[in-house]
């Protein structure tokens, strides 16, 4: 198998180039992440991120032959014989494969991501109805990978601020919890021309988001949400 | 995590260091569920819920610890449903649970007790982002991709002052100073070759506080999990068989039916993985080589798998090309969890022998989670019971710290003039040695040799082997080099030094399981086949200095109830 990797070590490195590598598989070796073990034992400077290898953690979040995704769960058999790697686009470079996320989290955390209940908790669990429950299907398994959002051109146009897929999925997560009491605070937050209105619904979230989720659907019933409390 | 919130909800500074972001750490892959006896869908109470816990642990968990966290396990479930834990749900609105591995009703009748409370089969995801989201609320402060290198400590009298850090985007080493130090930093499944762990498992706070002089308890019990997907060792949960799915060998025969009469596939995971392996040697294995057993739900209805299993579900077509709505999934037990750890209180002090006192408290360091031995699980735990003991015994030590910090004067003590030596040393070896071992050939090595001298059966010469070539592997661990020698994110030397790590905790187990002659709970020996109370009723203890062993008795008598006296462990 061949791979050409983006690399660059600002240590070291005057500017980015590829690397071309030619992997020996061995018969275990079914996904892209078993693949670039193998490159690592080969050359130990190149530096990615990852750790569950079940696609759950969500630390190995690359682009691959030009469409984010993570390398554990990606079929070898399902890539052609030649891969290119390159870093999640949009997000600053540290090095190699490994992007700065802070602004993707700066806007994880900027909407709010949890559960406020002003009354006071009663001595066992708060009821819920299973319908209610499962309005939360499809938005609480997000594994912040920041596929979606680095995807997203709105996102690389306005890093600062449009909230981008994956926070913006995560709003509504909140909003769709019944135990939850902060709707209203939670669409002013949003209300702005940036923060939620720069989604054109392009929807390459939803084409790349390893977890089958859906940010422009939750997004679509955020706008709809704020279009009804105006009239 | 769950003690971070506690103290940053007390006001207090607190700086969570971790080599990956928070939400990335291995108890998101957790899947089916936390127990408590919440008695939603059968009769619960906490008693029964500690009975099984004392014989899932094969006698050996210390039973003041599993009073105390089997009394407050309803209160920290009910809090993680408070601070927005997606649960599922029932008809009523309570919390959904499910029947697992050897929690049973009425003190180990052959009705098993709904009592696992599961987020589909997502559960740790789900608990991991709550209480992560829960101290973005409180301000905690994280120090994202730092990972703690070795322990500080005060010479007068051991206490714990501070950890070495490297900083991994900077390459920079800093020395952190804390009244407490609290280590939640997971297993070490990674000494194994086939393991359902993340690749960040390396039991990083085991290797430091080996290093620190500090005792290591009962490392000879590995859980190797009954249901690994079959070459890849990604984990199936349990819950699969608490839905109603069972295994079957190459007759399609339920043979744990023959094992197990009672519980059958719901009994401990040491009884199942013992099951498995027999089934194999004895040449009732599936495949072509004969390798392996199936896990088989297709009689389940396809939208209970798709509801309350979709986890499994895409895990089973991604790594096993096997959708289970049709097709069973070739699984086979592989190493889960580590039920030894450093020694603990219920407290999250901990605890070292000194003199006539064998659990004297060392000054401001704490320890919570897989990495803790409290020990509540003994020889074996319970599947459910591990988120259970994180938040548990999280917050327990939380407000422990917080008492403790209280009663401290306001300035931090002096550091000791060699504070960060020991990590320079580590680290000016690695930047200077241009040649010697490599990193990934001395790593594969330790792994074959676990897996080969160190399994689900333990025979004798393999363990005085397995002794000899670990030894051999640590030395060679000595001269390892790494070819890049950058300071920006470098994870070659991030990997060499969890190698240091992943040594410490080899040698720790395979000292420590030659030596006990007797098998209980994870530790079967060929040749000595049965469990011996009168001399082997007590914890391991193993010390880096000299490679020795010392042994500290087990808490039979527990907070307020009666003992659980030992019987024949049957399921």
């Amino acid at each position: 198998m061949k791979i050409s990797i983006y690399r660059y070590d600002p240590d070291k490195d005057e500017k980015p180039y590829m690397k071309d590598y030619d992997v020996k598989l061995e018969h275990s070796d079914n996904m892209l992440l078993d693949a670039l073990v193998r490159v690592k034992d080969m050359d130990d400077s190149f530096a990615f991120r990852r750790s569950c290898r079940e696609g759950v953690c969500g630390s190995d979040a690359m682009n691959i032959n030009g469409k984010n995704g993570l390398a554990c769960v990606t079929k070898i058999a399902d890539l052609p014989e030649h891969v290119t790697l390159r870093p999640l686009p949009g997000l600053p470079v540290i090095r190699d494969l490994i992007v700065d996320m802070t602004q993707f989290f700066k806007q994880y955390h900027s909407i709010k991501p949890y559960v406020v209940n002003h009354e006071a908790p009663p001595e066992r669990e708060r009821l819920q109805s299973p319908q209610d429950r499962e309005e939360l299907n499809g938005l609480y398994e997000c594994i912040l990978c920041a596929c979606c959002s680095t995807a997203c051109p709105s996102f690389w146009w306005n890093p600062d601020k449009f909230v981008g897929p994956a926070g913006l999925l995560q709003a509504y997560r909140f909003i769709a919890d019944t135990r939850d009491q902060e709707t209203a605070q939670r669409l002013d937050n949003l209300e702005d021309p940036y923060r939620l209105f720069r989604c054109h619904t392009i929807m390459n979230c939803v084409d790349v988001c390893p977890k089958s989720l859906n940010p422009t659907k939750a997004i679509g019933k955020i706008k709809e949400l704020m279009v009804r409390r105006t009239v | 995590m769950r003690a971070a919130l506690e103290l940053a909800r007390a006001d207090l500074k607190v700086a969570v260091l971790s080599k990956v972001f928070p939400t990335r750490s291995h108890t998101v892959a957790a899947q089916g569920g936390i127990a408590a006896p919440l008695a939603n869908s059968t009769e619960d109470n906490w008693h029964w819920h500690m009975y099984d816990t004392v014989k899932g642990s094969d006698y050996l968990g210390d039973q003041d610890a599993i009073e105390y966290m089997c009394r407050r396990a309803n209160e920290v479930v009910v809090e993680l449903e408070h601070m927005g834990m997606p649960f599922d749900r029932l008809e009523n609105g309570k919390i959904y649970q499910r029947p697992f591995g050897g929690h049973t009703q009425n003190y180990g009748s052959a009705k098993m007790a709904m009592r696992s409370c599961a987020a589909a089969d997502r559960t740790g995801h789900a608990m991991l982002h709550t209480l992560y989201q829960q101290n973005v609320r409180m301000n905690t402060q994280f120090f994202v991709e730092w990972m703690a290198l070795d322990i500080i400590r005060d010479p007068q009298d051991g206490a714990v002052v501070g950890v070495t850090a490297l900083e991994m985007e900077t390459g920079e080493v800093c020395i952190l100073q804390a009244k407490a130090t609290l280590f939640a930093t997971g297993g070490s499944g990674r000494i194994y070759y086939a393991s359902t762990n993340a690749f960040i498992n390396t039991g990083d706070g085991i290797g430091m506080a080996a290093r620190a002089g500090f005792p290591l308890e009962d490392m000879e019990f590995w859980q190797f999990h009954p249901t690994g997907v079959y070459g890849a060792g990604v984990l199936i949960t349990e819950g699969v068989r608490g839905e109603g799915g069972f295994l079957v060998n190459k007759d399609g025969e339920r043979f744990m039916e023959r094992y197990a009469p009672n519980q059958k596939d719901l009994a401990s995971r040491d009884v199942v993985s013992r099951a498995m392996t027999t089934e194999i040697k004895e040449g009732r294995g599936c495949g072509p080589h004969a390798d392996h057993l199936l896990l088989k739900l297709s009689h389940l209805k396809p939208e209970d798998i798709m509801h309350r299993l979709p986890g499994i579900r895409e895990i089973a077509i991604k790594f096993a090309n096997a959708d289970p709505i049709r097709d069973p999934i070739p699984v086979v037990p592989t190493v889960h969890y580590q039920m030894g750890g450093i020694p603990t209180k219920y407290t999250g002090h901990v605890v070292v022998p000194e003199g006539n006192n064998m659990d004297s408290i060392v000054p401001g360091f704490y320890a919570v989670g897989e990495c803790s031995c409290v020990s509540v699980h003994g020889a074996n735990r319970l599947g459910t019971n591990s988120l259970l003991d994180l938040v548990v015994f999280g917050k327990a030590a939380g407000e422990q710290v917080i008492k403790d910090i209280k009663s401290l004067p306001s300035p931090h003590r002096a550091l000791p003039k060699d504070a960060g030596e020991l990590t320079r040393a580590r680290l000016a070896r690695l930047d200077a040695n241009g040649a010697g071992e490599r990193v990934v050939d001395v790593l594969t090595d330790l792994r074959r040799a676990m897996q080969a001298h160190c399994g689900v059966f333990r025979f004798p010469e393999d363990l005085v082997a397995g002794v000899a070539k670990i030894k051999e592997i640590a030395e060679r661990a000595g001269r390892t080099f790494i070819q890049d020698k950058s300071k920006v994110f470098n994870t070659a030397r991030v990997e060499a030094l969890e190698l240091d790590n992943l040594v410490e905790t080899a040698m720790a187990t395979i000292v420590s399981a030659e030596a006990r002659k007797e098998s209980r709970g994870a530790q079967a020996r060929a040749d000595f086949p049965e469990r011996d109370d009168k001399n082997w009723m007590k914890h391991t203890l193993w010390y880096k200095e000299g490679n020795r062993l010392a042994y500290k008795p087990v808490h039979l008598k527990p907070m307020t109830v009666e003992s659980f006296e030992p019987k024949v462990r049957t399921y």
